[in-house]
């Protein structure tokens, strides 16, 4: 087995500050990590493995943040792969997905790709369908379990409406959730080992993409956090039965209850 | 199949795009094609439902009583089944032939693996789970997102047509229009066979869809055991509201369905009773829009203090007792 994941260096957005007086998010310097779901899809990936022999590999697009990369391969990637470029920087996710694309063929053959659902940061969701389509293999999303049988993939997932089992061949991307693992946390062995393991940087002209190739569909022109109106009423120190009589009077106040 | 303008005129020569719509859930096509109405009046351009599946093609005239111009039918065996793979390929050959402006996708998680295959199909951008869509002075798409966790929200504007979006249930309302007629296209595609097949598909305990609901009792993890639930079920009853709850309880422990927040439902209730439910981002993200917002937490540095209505510092185990028998006692 040859496993692809696909890990991205996000934004640490539990820990943006908004600029009080013009309400916009300072993102310069934000800190940042390995983005939630893509942790997931590494560990799957790590098990996989584990049960079926084979090597994973790590792709990461835009920031070569070198913490975040060893911690990938601390928690057991084989080898690293980062794509990054003067020109990388208004990235929407028709580009990232084009450059993971080529990435991934310049890597050699695979058997599945692995994604997280969504970036914690960006949360488009895009990126898994995007690129199963443009490495032309079938995508099965929002997979909570994943095993692979003989030479097909098989997923459990969540809809709004029903719980669907759904199978491919492989060549298979698979975009995973939360629930389908705890990822594991590097031990101080697993990092040492981690910095005898490869990392292998690439520039586009690497993958043999010109800049023209990459212009984004999609640009974000603002960012804006919300005014919170809320009236903030807070009440404590209130028996029980005081409380009820709190809400009750809020309810019928906001026209919820009828007196 | 019959021939058709191949696109609407708007103005002097300049030829502009339908705005198109789709989705798998009836509901939200119906708001989508409201919003399609809208947007392409104000491009000059009409609007058009898509419709693939098998057998759709005898609901396509409804359609025009909520606003498409046009319809365009694939209706095939082969479509019985939805799946991300046939239907990007499918309504990719209906937007290179007819050249859409823009092809806005219902938000469900189908529609949102259907989406960005269909956008990398057509080397177009797509922007997910659009709460506004504008149109700029330059007739460009700008819409508004929740990104960086949910609470700031983004403004992004298409660079190229087509402009494919998804929208959640709830940001167009939908509207009837009694009178208007729609045109029918009838299309041939001819897709590949899926490699990926479902094999197994069982239906969740559904509920009334927690998006109707007028007031939620929403369970967060200050909840202890799954028989607690019944107590914020009878507060809901006498609320003539529903139980929703944040991810852990549903994603975690599997008492529910479907949770509230950013990777899950989008709700806006006149009033939205939370207990039990600390306030991170990504819950409020699907909450945000409610009228009323109530916490009961025991912690009073609970984030949800800080955009709560009301709140109320105390154990849910002994206010929302409180909070059934006052209720039961007003109702006598
Ligand atoms: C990318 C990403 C996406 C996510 N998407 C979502 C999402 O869509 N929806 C979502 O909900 N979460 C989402 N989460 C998870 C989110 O960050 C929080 O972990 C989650 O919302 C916490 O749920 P909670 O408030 O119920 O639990 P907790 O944070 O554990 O809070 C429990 C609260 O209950 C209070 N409490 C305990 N006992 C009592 C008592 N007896 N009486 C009163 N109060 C009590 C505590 O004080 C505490 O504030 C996401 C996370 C990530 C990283």
């Amino acid at each position: 087995m040859r496993i692809v994941v696909c890990a991205k260096v996000a934004l640490d957005v539990s820990q943006i500050k908004v600029d009080a007086s013009t309400q916009t998010p300072v993102l310069s310097g934000a800190p940042l990590k390995v983005s939630d779901f893509d942790k997931n899809a590494i560990e799957e990936a790590i098990r996989i493995r584990e049960a079926l022999g084979g090597e994973v590999f790590s792709v990461t697009v835009g920031r070569p943040e070198s913490k975040a990369i060893r911690e990938i391969l601390a928690m057991g990637v084989d080898a690293a792969y980062v794509v990054s470029d003067q020109s990388l920087k208004e990235m929407d996710a028709l580009v990232t997905s084009k450059v993971l694309a080529a990435a991934i063929k310049e890597m050699g053959s695979f058997d599945l790709v692995l994604c997280g659902e969504s970036s914690i940061d960006g949360f488009t969701s895009q990126v898994g369908p995007r690129l199963a389509e443009l490495l032309g293999i079938p995508q099965l999303t929002y997979a909570r379990k994943v095993s692979v049988e003989g030479n097909e993939v098989v997923v459990e997932r969540a809809l709004e409406e029903e719980v669907e089992v759904v199978k491919a061949p492989l060549p298979a991307l698979v975009t995973v959730t939360r629930e389908v693992n705890v990822p594991r946390i590097p031990t101080i062995m697993d990092i040492m080992k981690a910095s005898k393991k490869p990392i292998t940087q690439w520039s586009l002209s690497d993958l043999g993409i010109s800049p023209e190739e990459l212009k984004p569909a999609v640009a974000v022109e603002k960012l804006q956090a919300p005014k919170i109106e809320r009236k903030g009423v807070i009440l404590e120190g209130l028996k029980p039965e005081e409380a009820a009589e709190a809400i009750v009077e809020a309810l019928l106040k906001e026209g919820i209850l009828r007196g | 199949m019959r021939l058709c303008s191949r696109r609407a005129f708007s103005g002097g020569s300049e030829i502009v795009g339908e705005i198109w719509a789709f989705s798998e859930n009836v509901e939200l096509l119906h708001e989508l094609l409201s919003g399609a109405e809208e947007l392409s009046k104000k491009l000059g351009a009409s609007s058009a439902a898509v419709l693939v599946g098998d057998g759709v093609r005898e609901v396509a005239e409804e359609l025009g009583r909520y606003g498409a111009d046009k319809v365009y039918v694939v209706d095939d065996p082969a479509f019985s089944a939805f799946s991300p793979e046939a239907y990007a390929e499918a309504i990719a050959q209906l937007a290179k032939q007819f050249e859409p402006s823009a092809i806005l996708v219902g938000a469900t998680k189908r529609g949102k693996e259907l989406a960005p295959r269909l956008a990398a199909r057509l080397d177009a951008g797509c922007a997910t789970d659009c709460v506004r869509l504008e149109i700029d002075e330059g007739g460009r798409l700008v819409v508004t997102r929740w990104a960086l966790g949910g609470n700031i929200a983004a403004e992004e504007v298409f660079l190229k047509k087509p402009w494919v979006a998804t929208i959640p249930l709830r940001v167009f309302e939908k509207r009837v229009f009694e009178e208007k007629k729609c045109e029918v296209v009838e299309s041939k595609v001819s897709v590949e066979k899926p490699k990926a097949v479902v094999v197994e598909s069982k239906k969740k305990e559904a509920g009334a869809p927690l998006e109707l609901a007028r007031v939620i009792v929403s369970a967060g993890a200050g909840v202890k055991n799954r028989e607690d639930l019944k107590m914020l079920e009878e507060l809901a009853q006498l609320l003539d509201g529903q139980v929703g709850c944040s991810r852990p309880l549903s994603a975690d422990y599997g008492w529910f369905p479907e949770w509230i927040g950013l990777s899950g439902k989008k709700v806006k209730p006149d009033a939205y009773i939370a207990c039990g439910i600390s306030g991170q981002i990504q819950h409020i993200a699907g909450m945000r829009d409610s009228k009323v917002v109530i916490a009961i937490n025991s912690d009073p540095n609970a984030p949800i203090f800080k955009v709560c209505d009301y709140g109320v510092v105390g154990d849910l185990y002994q206010v929302v007792p409180a909070l059934i028998e006052l209720l039961k006692k007003r109702k006598k």
